[in-house]
């Protein structure tokens, strides 16, 4: 695989993997937040 | 008798004679170390770091040193700790413990700004790859951008110890990284203010109102640590170490591992690995071409990480009708909690009524796991591409 090629693939899949595999985060800290809500009596809840 | 003395005395300037015959590069690199302790000493420039590192490099460019000779104190401490990638871990450990992702997981649409502020790291393996590097050191440099050193040394030392790249690189590429993350509050601006109106700096944020449960913020690490495992198996070991530091903080069963974590081991970690990457800076090996053009890379990455940050928040902005300020994006980089810090400062200095800490926050704890993920799918990408 020549340089130029390579550069170009991880600058697409890289890129693209990180942003896909952050929003796959972003997705999963919605679905904790609606597993485990902040209740009245939490002690702990943090702001 | 006299002969003896002689030869004694002789042996007490071999040192000097070997200054006067070669010694060339060794005292420029001492003068490096020198202008490395100002900095730390004077300046207040990333000292835990670059002191012992600049402790190191004395040590090995004074003439006939053998602290990284076979046996030696630096060598000895290379082999522990850095030739298998120990103390980078370590300091992971401590970094997870001493972050806070409550800001993250009370606003999780920030940690996209994590992603953008990476992209320096792909656009500097373009150009790197363009100036000739091979395809390791390319990625070596590459990581500059993740604007973390811990990383920068885990990938680089990965493939000098495959023989892929000179060991010398890797103590260019660790000090290149630790200044530019040290100089990112006279980097970033500018940037922030080339690339942005003055309306959209202005832009009120209000205060994120989503609380978060600590069931929450235990899951987190564990989750996080999951995902990066299953898609980015090769980078398992620097989100893994990441996580546990902080899982063991939030779980608030083990405070004196996490305190541990957070002093002692990260304390010691950066001792070792700060005097280790110093041992690899010896002049003739260090002194070459390549280690300048390093430099100019570093600065190319950090430089396009804000800007990618920066884009994304301009696109954002109109995305949302006017309410997201772009600034924010500039925190989107792993150097934590300076960059939020910075976008808090540059914010209110043209709205005293802005806060945009909580939000630059999210974004700047976003850059740590986005740098992170961003170098473990680089390495998992490099053994799905056969060169690793």
């Amino acid at each position: 695989m020549n340089n130029t090629v390579f550069g170009l693939t991880m600058l697409v899949v890289g890129m693209g993997g990180t942003l896909a595999t952050l929003f796959l985060i972003t997705l999963v800290i919605r679905a904790l937040a609606a597993f485990f809500p902040v209740r009245p009596d939490d002690p702990e809840e943090k702001k | 008798m006299s002969g003896a003395i002689l030869s004694g005395l002789g042996a007490l300037f071999e040192g000097v004679r070997f200054l006067l015959a070669h010694g060339g590069p060794n005292v420029i690199m001492i003068a490096v170390a020198c202008a490395m302790f100002w900095l730390a000493i004077a300046k207040g420039v990333e000292p835990l770091l670059l002191l012992p590192i600049a402790f190191g490099c004395l040590l090995v460019n004074l003439p006939l040193s053998e602290v990284m000779a076979e046996g030696g104190v630096l060598k000895t401490l290379y082999d522990f700790g850095i030739g298998n990638e120990l103390f980078p871990l370590l300091i992971f450990v401590g970094i997870g413990s001493m972050t806070d992702f409550t800001p993250l997981l009370a606003n999780p649409r920030l940690l996209l700004f994590g992603a953008a502020g990476q992209l320096g790291i792909f656009v500097t393996l373009l150009l790197a790859l363009a100036l000739g590097f091979s395809k390791e050191a390319a990625v070596s440099v590459a990581a500059i951008g993740a604007c973390d050193g811990p990383t920068v040394i885990y990938v680089s030392n990965m493939f000098a110890g495959m023989d892929k790249i000179p060991t010398a690189m890797v103590g260019a590429l660790a000090v290149a990284a630790y200044s530019y993350m040290a100089l990112v509050p006279v980097i970033q601006p500018p940037i922030m203010r080339l690339l942005t109106t003055r309306k959209e700096r202005e832009v009120k944020m209000p205060s994120p109102k989503g609380k978060v449960s600590k069931a929450a913020l235990i899951a987190f690490p564990l989750v996080v640590t999951v995902i990066t495992g299953i898609v980015a198996p090769k980078g398992l070991p620097l989100m893994g170490m990441i996580m546990l530091g902080n899982f063991m903080k939030v779980s608030g069963v083990v405070p004196r591992l996490a305190n541990a974590a957070e002093n002692e081991i990260a304390n010691i970690s950066t001792l070792f690995l700060g005097l280790a990457i110093g041992g690899t800076m010896a002049g003739p090996q260090f002194l070459t071409r390549e280690t300048l053009m390093v430099f100019g890379l570093g600065l190319v990455a950090i430089t396009i990480d804000t800007v990618g940050g920066i884009l994304l928040g301009k696109a954002w902005y109109l995305l949302s009708g006017g309410k997201v300020n772009p600034l924010v994006g500039a925190a989107g980089i792993s150097a934590y909690p300076m960059a939020a810090r910075l976008v808090q400062n540059e914010g209110q200095r043209w709205n005293k009524h802005n806060y945009l800490l909580m939000h630059a926050m999210a974004a700047n704890t976003g850059g740590q796991i986005g740098s992170v993920m961003a170098a473990a799918i680089m390495l998992s990408l490099l053994k799905g591409l056969g060169i690793i």
